[in-house]
């Protein structure tokens, strides 16, 4: 099962997240921004960082890197395809995803080992949780505040959109304390918090992100 | 040569933490009758030739695609008008 994680410049997370792919059990496959190819992977992670030093506004000028375009096309298609930090803020801006993430409420960069609730398990990305299971996956951001007009929550929570929630403290101000959202497909999901930081015991507060990685290799071979 | 202005402001709506931390200064610097604080971007974009019409609906579309984010911003285009420099420098 190969999986592509597409390295942007300013991206920091691409070497995590190939390393997650290759620990769950799947084959990751480097794609670049520049090309116009997925070079026929079977899902698509878009890791966490700094695309384009997240000049204009974080993910805004990555939207437009030739690589996004086959993204879009695909993830359209129905191509599971990944949004981690930078990731979801890239697949907001490209309308993959509603909303959009501002910075921070309380203006601060937040780096935790943070409690989550995964509130849905019919993702391409999460049906290896159980539904409500509580994860603890490493959360840094400096731009996570997720907000949508009252009328997107409300067809997010009513439609059983919201991914996973963080638990505890609010940690950025997002609304309703979202942490992470699917489309109504499921096979497009953004995630503010880091599941390729929680892989291993040794470098991560547990295992708890293999999870999203096992979940994906087992849909692409169901499909 | 023309210049057209983009400014994209945050929707009063949604939250900007930029613009309290500079309300929060202002406090501080014990600056009066401050209210509020919003902080924006501000685009200057040289025209090359004449500024026509289809030259202004292009500025306008890639301020709504690239520049500003229709999920939380609002943008506003004008022409920056050339007596203002000469104005600057009568008095």
């Amino acid at each position: 099962m190969r999986i592509g994680v597409v390295t942007f410049p300013g991206s920091l997370d691409d070497r995590d997240a190939a390393r997650a792919v290759r620990i769950a059990g799947g084959e990751p496959v480097a794609l670049w921004h520049g090309d116009h190819d997925l070079r026929g992977v079977d899902a698509v992670v878009l890791p966490g960082g700094f695309s384009y030093g997240d000049y204009l506004r974080c993910g805004a000028i990555a939207k437009f890197a030739p690589v996004m375009s086959e993204v879009v096309e695909a993830a359209r298609g129905g191509l599971p395809v990944l949004g981690i930090c930078n990731g979801f803020q890239i697949l907001c801006e490209a309308h993959l995803l509603p909303g959009a993430l501002i910075r921070n409420a309380a203006r601060r960069f937040v780096c935790v080992d943070q409690r989550l609730r995964v509130e849905s398990n019919r993702t391409a990305w999460t049906s290896a949780y159980d539904e409500g299971a509580e994860v603890t996956i490493v959360l840094k951001n400096g731009e996570g505040g997720y907000v949508a007009d009252e009328a997107t929550l409300d067809r997010l929570e009513g439609e059983g959109l919201v991914v996973a929630r963080y638990l505890g403290r609010n940690p950025n101000g997002s609304l309703r304390d979202i942490a992470g959202i699917a489309n109504e497909r499921g096979n497009v999901v953004g995630l503010m918090p880091h599941p390729e930081h929680a892989v291993e015991d040794l470098t991560g507060p547990g295992t708890d992100g293999l999870g999203f990685f096992t979940s994906v290799l087992r849909s692409t071979l169901a499909a | 040569m023309a210049r057209v202005v983009v400014d994209v402001m945050l929707k009063a709506e949604i939250l900007d933490p930029q613009g309290k931390a500079v309300h929060g200064a202002l406090q501080r610097l014990g600056v009066p009758g401050v209210a509020d604080v919003r902080q924006g971007k501000r685009f200057e974009i040289e025209i090359e030739g004449d500024l026509t019409d289809d030259r202004m609906s292009q500025v306008h579309s890639v301020a709504e695609s690239l520049l500003s984010n229709p999920v939380i911003e609002d943008y506003r285009v004008h022409v920056e008008s050339e007596p203002v420099a000469a104005e600057r420098v009568e008095p």
